[in-house]
């Protein structure tokens, strides 16, 4: 099946831009995942040899530079290479940030049994930029992660909070936060502003998880299936307040976390709105007219000048 | 006796300390010694309810100004209150 196949529908695409991720159960094959540990340990002994100026000789994969392109990181044969080249996951990557992104950086997170280690809440890397665009990093879990077992915390929603990236550390819990657990071969999407943080594993069995965060180098327009977009992209009248659909990506863009409550919700309305107009290249695109009122009297002001 | 001081953070739906919870932060200068947080989540429905069980307010937000340009953006949680109990161990 051609990755053409797999791309995300324009209703998944949507459901990303709203929730901040989008989660795939089993999406690995279990000869994958049941090979894969393997590499992962090797490639995790490379980078703590790097990180504390030893050689990277522990033997197995090759750490690949950033702004490598994604299908020149890991050889083919590899196991690793074999998973990032599916075409399940090529159809996910490519439908989100578009055809052979670059490699940014990648990392494999063992979590020993037992282990107490505790992260707060955090965005990666540093304060992002204002404009739509994004990076998305997927997260894959090889074995089955039991609830509680040291799956990754994260806060559906809350990617497009611009935010220090550990000045959300402050925010013990929020209402609607999840911890993952699932079955092995299960794959996250998220996008880069996501907030997270690794937990402890009271467990008697090893966590594995792979991270890899990759740069689009294309406009990210209109690169999934399209085949449902003209069926639920609406125009700027979609309206809760007037006359609203409820068939629309408008529709997937109004919905709210449990801690996305009251007024304030809306501002988060907005920026999703700025994001869907940048992916759809739509420049009228809203969501409850809150841009549509305001730019209608700003054209006003600027006819009279 | 001495006394050690609980922190409550709570993050409000709105400006309004009697508008719902949507997050919280513990830390407790007792080390577990005081009592603790009820156990449901949240586990005060509003500021107003920490109030009603013995948290004093020590902070409330101050409303955001306004930028031109920016205020349709959204970063940390905005409606944040802080409270404290004195517990003598
Ligand atoms: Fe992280």
């Amino acid at each position: 099946m051609p990755v053409s196949n797999h791309k995300l529908t324009t209703q998944e695409m949507a459901r990303f831009v709203a929730d901040g991720y989008l989660r795939f159960d089993k999406l690995i094959p279990s000869e994958i995942n049941q090979n894969i540990i393997r590499e992962f340990s090797l490639l995790e002994s490379n980078k703590i040899l790097q990180i504390v100026g030893q050689p990277p000789e522990a033997g197995g994969l090759q750490l690949p530079a950033s702004l490598t392109p994604l299908s020149e990181c890991y050889p083919p044969q590899s196991f690793l290479g074999q998973l990032l080249n599916l075409p399940e996951v090529l159809g996910i990557v490519e439908s989100l940030v578009g055809p052979n992104p670059l490699f940014d950086h990648d990392f494999v997170h063992r979590l020993q049994a037992g282990s107490e280690y505790k992260q707060h809440l955090h965005v990666d890397a540093v304060v992002d930029s204002a404009d739509p665009s994004f990076d998305i990093q997927l997260f894959y879990f090889p074995q089955d992660v039991a609830p509680g077992a040291g799956g990754t915390r994260f806060v559906p929603a809350t990617h497009l909070r611009r935010t220090r990236a550990e000045g959300v550390g402050r925010y013990q819990h929020l209402l609607g936060e999840q911890q993952f657990s699932g079955e092995a071969g299960t794959l996250m999407v998220f996008h880069h502003g996501l907030w997270h943080a690794g937990q402890p594993n009271p467990s008697d069995v090893d966590r594995w998880m792979y991270k890899i965060r990759l740069n689009p180098r294309v406009s990210q327009v209109r690169q999934w299936n399209m085949e449902d977009f003209d069926d639920i992209h609406n125009d700027s009248s979609d309206h809760t307040f007037a006359r609203m659909r409820h068939d629309s990506v408008a529709q997937i863009l109004r919905s709210l976390q449990p801690w996305q409550k009251g007024h304030e919700a809306r501002y988060e309305q907005m920026q999703r709105a700025l994001v869907w107009r940048y992916l759809s290249n739509d420049p009228g695109f809203d969501v409850d007219y809150y841009h549509t009122r305001i730019e209608q009297r700003v054209r006003l002001i600027e006819e009279s000048s | 006796m001495t006394k050690r001081q609980q922190v409550l953070y709570l993050w409000l739906a709105e400006g309004a300390l009697d508008t719902e919870t949507i997050g919280w932060a513990f830390h407790d200068g007792t080390d577990g010694d005081g009592p603790q947080l009820p156990d449901e989540e949240p586990p005060y429905v509003s500021g107003l309810a920490a109030l009603q069980d013995g948290w004093f307010l020590m902070q409330s937000p101050s409303p955001l100004a306004l930028h031109p340009g920016t205020e349709h953006e959204v970063s940390y949680l905005v409606n944040e209150f802080i409270f404290e109990r004195r517990i003598d161990i």
